[in-house]
């Protein structure tokens, strides 16, 4: 196992796969996709099994150079290891939610597909800042070509918005990784993230990073493109760009923007909180009222961005393992309510909301399924969408009580235009005759589904598992951005208990307040005899 | 193994066979599943309790799995068992299994079962983990359950829209109220340390008079933690302020109304603030909140109830009433008496819940009470049940001899509220005093309404449904809504037109018929607990010395203010009755014996029967404040901010210039695509030629 390529095997399955599929019929692409597609997740359930939580920081380390001081060099963290999985995991759905629902250029779609997932186990695996680079931004070209041409009506527009607006972002970012590179006179990775770049060079680099990240993930006011991209994206094209792509935005906070320059990320944390604070009330109220269920779900995702953004830039391990498990969270529900929207899309051919109502009655499963992932992104507890949410919102308190009380309206919204699209879906009379006539889950899309359901529970209740392997390189990352930490606003100032007795003494005049203290040592006695039993 | 475990987690099996079960399970099936789990749970919850009231059991907690550690930051999934949460257990699986039980009749024609039955169950388990909660997250993890639950139940017919706007309502009326739970969690992770709730009400008195800073200013900081932890329990509780969602739940079946409406859930506040009342005790200031806004809701929902004709709701806004009871006796540091008054009331209002389901059933669905009259004789055992109920909610009995369960807790509340001595105390008291006047004369005023006088029932279109040979229509007359909502919709616009006298007289011919014996049971058991719970506890919950050793340290016992409440004045232990036997008078001479005099109160105090009918308006203030805002904003933000402004400017803005600037520009599609690749190029060729240059 030691010796054995794994990143390497896992980038190169889907490629070869990839090319394979050009030159196959439909059918056989499907099967192909599949077949590949599968392997990689067995690959990927290998890689959790070896990686080693407590080991060394980067484990399956790969490196070989190649040309001009350029390196092929792969390698792993927790960190990446969960975004890997949560990549390979979508992947095979992915491509049973394209079975039927894609009729042409069937061969071409499954080689974009696969090519796509090479690339993103690319972007995560990536040691070398170019290697990174060129993955990150070819990245986008299946995904443009999935939307140019497998998408809807307004296709056109949706990818050229897609396009122009990571095309700003990549420029200035790979002008600041040039003079990083001849800064710390490396490309490695690992090295950089502990280069202490001067703190006035640092404001531009992370400046020309965040124009990058922030249209990813996407924040306020660069997200108009991820309404318009998810609409015109076929079902699985959603589920990956929700799913995966914008965790890449996160995925660069994380990796780049804290640990090289947090001097930098805690000076401009206020305006991170700003965007962050309007894209959570501003995108939420949009969300409620739209007609489109993906621009819905879309709009959404702006919102549940914003809170890992929020915790992210909380500068403490709450903050930033909250931030992670949003992100996994975020990957599973929104593309399975992206998937949810693809069920009844491919029964009716439109995502007007009010073409559906009284789905419950017809389709009793998918309801069930559908109320559990609406649950799971209001942020219920026992879903996945709680852990995150509770300790990013935790975690920026201890910064900010402005931002936690902010950013905790998401909660309130959140419920708000979730339960009203499931209202308007699932609930209410039967209006349309062909809406009411819609058949059941079949099979293939059970099998697409039940997984993510059991997935959603699973981090919910046991989120442990997932949490475990990055918890070692969160506390170093928040090791490292120790010496930046901006204060919070809590200030807490002890005063001396007894000094209580003057608001108290109202209490007192009746002997009360006395007798409650006593009490409260006899309380807390045995409740600590509790505890200890 | 540890019979906690199979207490909790018994109704959750039930929930996940019977719900996954549905249809193929079939409807007995389900419905055994969970009925039995429930029975069992319950034969498991009462010795716990017993032990816990002889004196022979200690605090225990039972771990069942890890949950979450980050940084410092650590909880598990684990079941404490103290006297709170003893307390709870009878509580809650007594009424969910006779629930249960009840719903075989209650919803034995709804084509529906097997998924009323699950979330019935689950709801069961819900409540279960939060009063076993040995830590904040947990707790708030039963709170949110029981909120889901009461969400799909209050939209259990789902496709009236009136159950699915209130369905909705109550959950995002609730989350106002987590949002407020959370950052206290919050505040208090950052200021203990822990989220272990022994641990925190250990360090609890050693942050009295600390302060913090919290949006900007600096508090107390102990205050500005209970508070916020209070808002969490007003959600739940339906304080006023954010109780508009609770009428409206009266949606769902008469039996969820029963058990989450009146018995369990909404009294999660209550609990909450019992459970952590060490940290309450320690800011006189948000004692005095819990005070004042108990007293409020007490009062409020007194008022808004003497006006209502639909039965549930009049029972609804009692229910309002009398949390806020229990809330004003928390607050006066009575924790005991508020615990006591949670667990007699959760015997009489179940009894009344059930008992007006009962009418609901016998009567053909109508809620109306201005279509019942004479039931008297047509449902002599739901009559009986409905007085138990009464005369317990009324607080019957004479002080030193005895009485009905709600006697005991309700004058131990307001003799304690006044012996705390206090303004905010005294102030309380003579709420609790009035509101009990009102209390006594809504309720006489349902009993006589429906079962005395004469009978009103045909101008009541369900009775003329019933008459008119859709008798065997009942699951459809509760499902297909259209004619349901119509009639409702009537009865809500037509009182005016009325004039708030009576329907017209006549019985048209129908014929009410008792309920089914598995609606009379549960009816049976709760008359028992109506009758006898305040007398057989009073003792433990709120005695001086005994209750002491019952509670054991798990919330903070005075028992110097339960010895003072013993030594007030004669005329504050004698009022409650007074007032009891005032409102009884009242009710029977303006509804019996001078039937025309309501109109006329209405004709002369227009004004504020309407305020109270409509009540107090809130409803009509959120949607102007919240609701209709909230629309029009997201809207703007749409239509004005992301396409009027931000795509104007930016992308379109700058398709616009290179469309100008570009002669090529007809080849979009493959356009972009090439220079984007060309861009990348001329990148990566500039970065080898950089690094090689270095």
């Amino acid at each position: 196992m030691s010796n054995f390529p794994i990143l390497s095997a896992m980038l190169a399955v889907p490629m070869a796969a990839s090319l394979v599929c050009l030159l196959a019929d439909a059918q056989r692409a499907r099967l192909i996709a599949l077949g590949a597609t599968l392997v990689d997740f067995a690959l990927g359930l290998l890689l959790w099994q070896g990686y080693q939580i407590g080991g060394s920081q980067w484990q399956f380390v790969e490196k070989a150079p190649l040309f001009a001081g350029f390196q092929w060099a792969l390698g792993i963290d927790g960190i990446a290891l969960v975004l890997i999985e949560l990549s390979v995991f979508l992947m095979p759905l992915c491509i049973l939610a394209s079975w039927d629902a894609i009729e042409k250029r069937v061969s071409e779609y499954m080689a974009a597909f696969l090519l796509m997932e090479t690339l993103m186990i690319g972007v995560f695996t990536a040691q070398d800042l170019f290697l990174f680079y060129i993955m990150f931004e070819a990245g986008l070209i299946p995904m443009y070509l999935i939307i140019g041409i497998w998408g809807g009506v307004d296709r056109i527009y949706a990818s050229y918005k897609f396009f122009l607006y990571t095309l700003l972002g990549s420029v200035l970012m790979l002008i600041a990784m040039l003079w990083m590179v001849n800064f710390a006179g490396t490309t490695d990775i690992p090295t950089l993230m502990h280069t202490d770049f001067p703190v006035a060079a640092q404001r531009w680099l992370w400046l020309a990073f965040f124009a990058s990240f922030a249209v990813k993930m996407p924040m306020w006011p660069v997200h108009t493109w991820l309404p318009d991209a998810h609409v015109q994206a076929p079902t699985a094209g959603s589920v990956i760009l929700a799913g995966v792509l914008l965790k890449m935005g996160g995925y660069g906070f994380i990796r780049f923007s804290l640990p090289m320059f947090p001097e930098a990320s805690a000076q401009f944390a206020p305006l991170v909180f700003a965007l962050s604070m309007v894209a959570v009330v501003y995108t939420s109220l949009v969300a409620l009222v739209q007609h489109d269920m993906k621009k819905l779900i879309a709009y959404s995702s702006v919102a549940h961005m914003a809170i890992v953004t929020v915790g992210l830039f909380a500068f403490n391990r709450q903050g930033l393992e909250g931030a992670m498990v949003v992100m996994l969270s975020h990957g599973l529900v929104s593309g399975a309510l992206f998937l949810c929207v693809g069920v009844i899309y491919d029964r009716l051919h439109t995502r007007e909301i009010d073409r559906y109502g009284g789905l419950s009655i017809n389709m009793p499963k998918y309801a069930l399924l559908f109320m559990l992932f609406t649950m799971a992104s209001v942020g219920l507890p026992g879903t996945s969408g709680f852990v995150g949410e509770f300790l990013s919102m935790l975690g920026i308190y201890q910064l900010s009580s402005w931002v936690a009380l902010v950013s905790g309206t998401g909660i309130i919204l959140g419920a708000a235009y979730m339960l009203y699209l499931y209202r308007r879906v699932a609930f209410g009379a039967q209006k349309h005759a062909d809406a009411a006539a819609m058949p059941d889950l079949s099979t293939r899309e059970i099998v697409i589904l039940a997984p993510i359901a059991a997935a959603v529970l699973w981090m919910g209740v046991y989120p442990e598992s997932f949490i475990a392997p990055f918890r070692a390189d969160i506390a170093a990352l928040d090791a490292r951005l120790a010496q930046a930490k901006p204060r919070g606003d809590a200030a807490l100032t002890p005063g001396t208990p007894n000094r209580a007795a003057p608001a108290g003494e109202a209490h007192a005049a009746l002997g009360g307040a006395a007798t409650i203290k006593q009490k409260v040592a006899l309380a807390s006695e045995v409740a600590a005899a509790g505890r200890a039993r | 193994m540890n019979p906690i475990l199979f207490i909790v987690f018994l109704p959750l099996l039930a929930a996940a066979i019977a719900g996954l079960g549905n249809k193929a399970l079939g409807n007995v099936a389900a419905k055994s599943v969970t009925t039995g789990a429930l029975f069992v749970s319950c034969a498991l919850s009462w010795p716990i309790f017993l032990s816990f009231v002889g004196g022979t059991a200690e605090a225990s907690v039972t771990p069942v799995l890890h949950w979450v550690s980050s940084g410092a930051l650590n909880f598990d999934w684990e079941l404490r068992v103290d006297t709170m949460t003893a307390v709870m257990l009878v509580v809650i699986t007594s009424v969910s299994a006779l629930v249960h039980l009840y719903s075989w009749g209650y919803m034995a024609e709804d084509p529906d079962q097997p998924r009323f039955f699950a979330y019935l169950s689950l709801f069961t388990f819900a409540m279960l983990m939060l009063v076993t909660a040995n830590n904040l997250v947990q707790m708030f993890f039963g709170w949110e359950g029981v909120g889901l639950a009461s969400y799909l139940l209050i939209g259990f017919w789902f496709q009236r829209p009136s159950a699915c706007a209130a369905a909705i309502k109550a959950f995002v009326v609730n989350r106002v109220g987590d949002l407020g739970f959370m950052l206290g969690i919050f505040g208090t992770y950052l200021v203990f340390g822990t989220v272990s709730i022994p641990e925190i009400l250990h360090a609890a008195p050693s942050m009295a008079g600390s302060t913090i800073g919290f949006l900007g200013h600096r508090f107390d900081t102990m205050t500005i933690l209970c508070i916020l932890l209070f808002i969490g329990a007003c959600g739940k509780s339906a304080q006023l302020g954010l109780h508009t969602w609770l009428p409206d739940a009266m949606e769902g079946p008469t039996p969820v109304s029963a058990l989450i409406h009146a018995a369990t859930m909404v009294t999660a506040g209550v609990f909450m603030v019992c459970r952590l009342s060490p940290m309450f005790v320690t800011s006189p200031v948000a004692m005095d909140v819990v005070t004042v806004v108990g007293a409020a809701t007490c009062f409020f929902a007194a008022t808004v109830g003497t006006t209502q004709w639909d039965i549930k709701r009049v029972i609804a806004y009692s229910t309002c009433s009398q949390l806020g009871y229990m809330f004003f006796a928390a607050g006066v540091g009575a924790f005991g008496a508020s615990m006591f008054h949670l667990f007699t009331h959760a015997f009489f209002k179940a009894l009344l819940f059930l008992g007006a389901g009962s009418v609901i059933h016998a009567m053909h669905h109508e809620q109306d009470m201005r279509y019942y009259g004479a039931l008297r004789k047509e449902i002599p055992l739901t009559f009986w049940a409905m007085m138990a109920g009464t005369l317990a909610i009324t607080g019957v009995g004479i002080a030193e001899i005895g009485g009905f369960a709600g006697f005991y807790s309700k004058d131990a509340i307001i003799e304690a509220a006044y012996a705390r001595g206090t303004d905010v105390g005294h102030f309380a008291s003579f709420i609790g005093i009035f509101a009990a006047l009102l209390t006594s004369f809504y309720s006489w005023r349902l009993v006589f309404l429906t079962f005395f006088g004469k009978p009103r029932w045909a101008a009541s279109e369900h009775i003329q449904h019933a008459v008119h040979g859709d008798h065997h229509d009942h699951p459809a007359d509760e499902h297909s809504g259209e004619a349901t909502e119509a009639a409702h919709g009537a009865h809500g616009h037509d009182d005016h037109a009325h004039g708030h006298g009576h329907a017209a007289e006549g019985t048209a011919g129908y014929h009410p018929h008792e309920s089914p014996i598995a609606m009379l049971i549960p009816l049976g058991v709760l008359t028992l607990g109506a009758v006898f719970a305040g007398a057989v506890f009073h003792g433990p919950f709120v005695g001086v010395e005994q209750g002491l050793e019952f509670w054991k340290g798990a919330l903070v016992f005075d028992e110097h203010l339960m010895h003072a409440s013993h030594s007030v004045p004669v005329w504050i232990k004698w009022a409650p009755f007074t007032v009891m036997l005032t409102g009884l008078l009242v009710a029977w001479y303006a509804y019996l014996k001078n039937p025309k005099l309501p109109a006329a109160f209405v004709a002369q105090f227009g004004i504020l029967h309407q305020f109270l009918f409509n009540k107090w308006y809130f409803d009509e203030l959120y949607d102007f404040l919240f609701v209709r805002p909230a629309f029009w904003i997201g809207r703007q933000f749409w239509k004005i901010g992301d396409i009027g402004i931000i795509d104007r400017f930016g992308p379109n803005g700058a398709a616009w210039v290179v469309a100008k600037g570009t002669v090529g520009a007809k080849r979009l599609q493959s356009g972009y695509l090439t220079s984007y690749a060309l861009i990348m190029l001329l990148g990566l060729v500039g970065a080898v030629s950089w690094v090689i240059a270095g």
